[in-house]
């Protein structure tokens, strides 16, 4: 990158590092972290809106809608979620594999699956085995999205749902009392009333969101786990410029202290949400406002 | 009756007593129930030690964190902060890579890069960061009654602390300790994802879901079976917490005692 990069053998041990750490490899490992800010970004609406709709179903008067709304909450409960995470790849794959193959291949006669092996038709290969390598990428990053979407949607529909029941149930009573129906009782009454009850489970659930993107790396996305762990292996002088010993250990730390400063920043950030939030409600935090002023 | 040779053959697959080959083809519902479960032994064992560690350890730090001292409450804090506020994925890596550096300074550090030593140290400083935070919390909401009753009668250091602070603190704790126990058994499935090797091919149960899963192309198989035997192990956990649950309030009316409420809180 550097003008004096040219020859690094022969570079002092500052202007070394500052060549080493500016090569192609390193600015796919800057680039990555723009991946998991950038999953950040999408997941936590869409896990948001998962959630919001499994709350909603979790409390439908329609028995088979309520027991999907509760199942779905259920089931973050009692199994670790990295076998969900492991398990909604595959399976969401296949999923859509398997659609595309009944709409385009229907008169393939041979079963889908032959012993230990997935097949489907050419033509229903997702992405098609002719696709430009980003093409690639970016399906597999998808899948990650919808993965983390329908995990942490459990998690949020969780906390939204104990939320709508925390909404004193006097303010539901009043708005039948003044003739609202269902819907208008719960877009205009409840919707409105329970974020407060919902922040501190949601903020928490950030905090959880964060922590769980090292987990792109298991999804086979080339997030900053897998470079931290391949630019740190050891460095032979036959193939590199900047050959050096198993500093593995330095990316790592490297990533524990990014995490470390973004769990701080966002710890900080939800607490001044929280207090502008709480400003005035009639909660022990709104009262403890009340009594400092 | 062939199941009971399968079962006879790989229980303990996952500690090196059994065949050497893991099947390649052909893979039964038998072998698949029994190779997870075998794997259960070690995601049993990180759990169960761990957590025994812990306990110790996080009693140790909340007490600091509670402290008046700042030489005794910043630490505290600070090492909280560091197993709270990061990934235990991340944790895991570095934790690895770290003995594996440290191999090379002294063959004595040898053991720790294996994951039977390594993995339990960091999951023993997670739970204990992470508990630490629950009695802390605990420690807070003691009643100011009961510490006045306990100067009023003359108690003073250990005594107050082994018969007031300790057990009140406990109690009040306990609920949000069972939900970290749970998710520590939970936890324990990143042992083997995360760099510390398998030893011939010996990992838990979500390692062998994963081989089966690559293998078959079918996940709608193994992982359910990892699932029922985490339910199992969860419902165990409870059935044992309940029971200390009881014990620790046997004093208490029934509608005073705290309720075991289970909330996820996940990934850490």
């Amino acid at each position: 990158m550097f003008s004096f990069c040219t020859d690094p053998s022969t570079l002092d041990s500052w202007r070394w590092m500052a060549c080493y750490l500016t090569t192609g490899k390193h600015m796919s490992l800057y680039w990555s972290f723009g991946t998991v800010l950038l999953l950040l970004a999408i997941t936590a609406p869409v896990a948001l809106a998962f959630g919001f709709a499994g709350a909603t179903a979790a409390r439908s008067r329609i028995a088979p809608l309520r027991w999907i709304g509760k199942g779905y909450t259920a089931i973050v409960r009692g199994v670790p979620d990295i076998a969900f995470f492991l398990f909604f790849v595959i399976a969401l794959d296949q999923a859509f594999e398997y659609l595309r193959h009944k709409v385009k291949c229907p008169g393939w006669d041979q079963p889908i699956r032959q012993g230990n092996d997935f097949i489907v038709c050419a033509e229903a290969k997702l992405p098609l085995g002719n696709a430009a390598q980003w093409l690639h990428e970016v399906y597999g990053f998808s899948l990650a999205v919808l993965t983390f979407a329908i995990v942490f949607g459990a998690f949020a529909a969780n906390v939204l749902f104990g939320a709508m029941r925390a909404v004193p149930r006097a303010q539901i009573e009043t708005a039948e009392a003044y003739g609202l129906n269902q819907r208008q009782t719960f877009w205009r009454i409840l919707v409105p009333q329970m974020w407060v009850y919902a922040l501190p489970g949601l903020s928490n659930l950030w905090m959880v969101l964060i922590k769980a993107t090292p987990l792109l790396f298991l999804l086979g996305v080339e997030d900053i786990v897998y470079w931290a762990r391949e630019l740190g292996g050891t460095k032979t002088p036959q193939f590199t410029d900047y050959p050096h010993v198993d500093w593995r250990m330095w990316y790592f730390l490297f990533l524990l202290i990014f995490y470390l400063g973004f769990t701080k920043l966002s710890e900080t950030v939800l607490d001044r949400i929280m207090l502008r939030l709480t400003h005035g409600q009639a909660t022990s935090g709104g009262e403890a406002q009340r009594k400092a002023a | 009756m062939e199941c009971w040779d399968t079962i006879a053959d790989y229980a303990f697959r996952s500690i090196g007593y059994g065949p050497r080959l893991l099947p390649r083809t052909d893979f039964t519902l038998c072998q698949q129930f029994t190779l997870i479960g075998s794997g259960m032994i070690w995601n049993i064992y990180f759990g169960a030690l761990a957590l025994c560690t812990g306990f110790i350890l996080a009693v140790a730090v909340a007490m600091g964190k509670a402290s008046q001292n700042p030489w005794l409450r910043k630490p505290s804090e600070l090492f909280i902060f560091i197993f709270r506020g990061s990934p235990l994925f991340i944790q895991f890596f570095f934790a690895y890579f770290f003995f594996q550096s440290l191999k090379s300074v002294s063959p004595f550090f040898g053991p720790f890069s294996s994951a039977a030593l390594g993995a339990l140290i960091v999951l023993f400083l997670n739970t204990a960061a992470y508990s630490a935070q629950i009695f802390y919390g605990a420690l807070r909401s003691i009643p100011k009654g009961d510490l006045e009753a306990a100067d009023a009668y003359g108690m003073s250091g250990l005594p107050k602390f082994r018969r007031i602070t300790f057990p009140t603190m406990l109690r009040l704790a306990w609920p949000g300790y069972t939900n970290e126990a749970i998710f520590l058994f939970h936890a324990t499935t990143l042992v083997f994802f995360s760099g510390f090797p398998a030893r011939q091919q010996g990992g838990d149960a979500l390692y062998y879901a994963n081989y089966f899963a690559d293998k078959t192309f079918n996940p709608f198989v193994p992982y359910p079976i990892v699932a029922f035997y985490f339910i199992l192990l969860t419902l165990v956990v409870i059935g044992l917490f309940g029971l200390m649950n009881r014990y620790l309030n046997r004093h208490l009316p029934q509608d005073a005692r705290k309720k075991l409420r289970i909330r996820p809180q996940i990934i850490r």
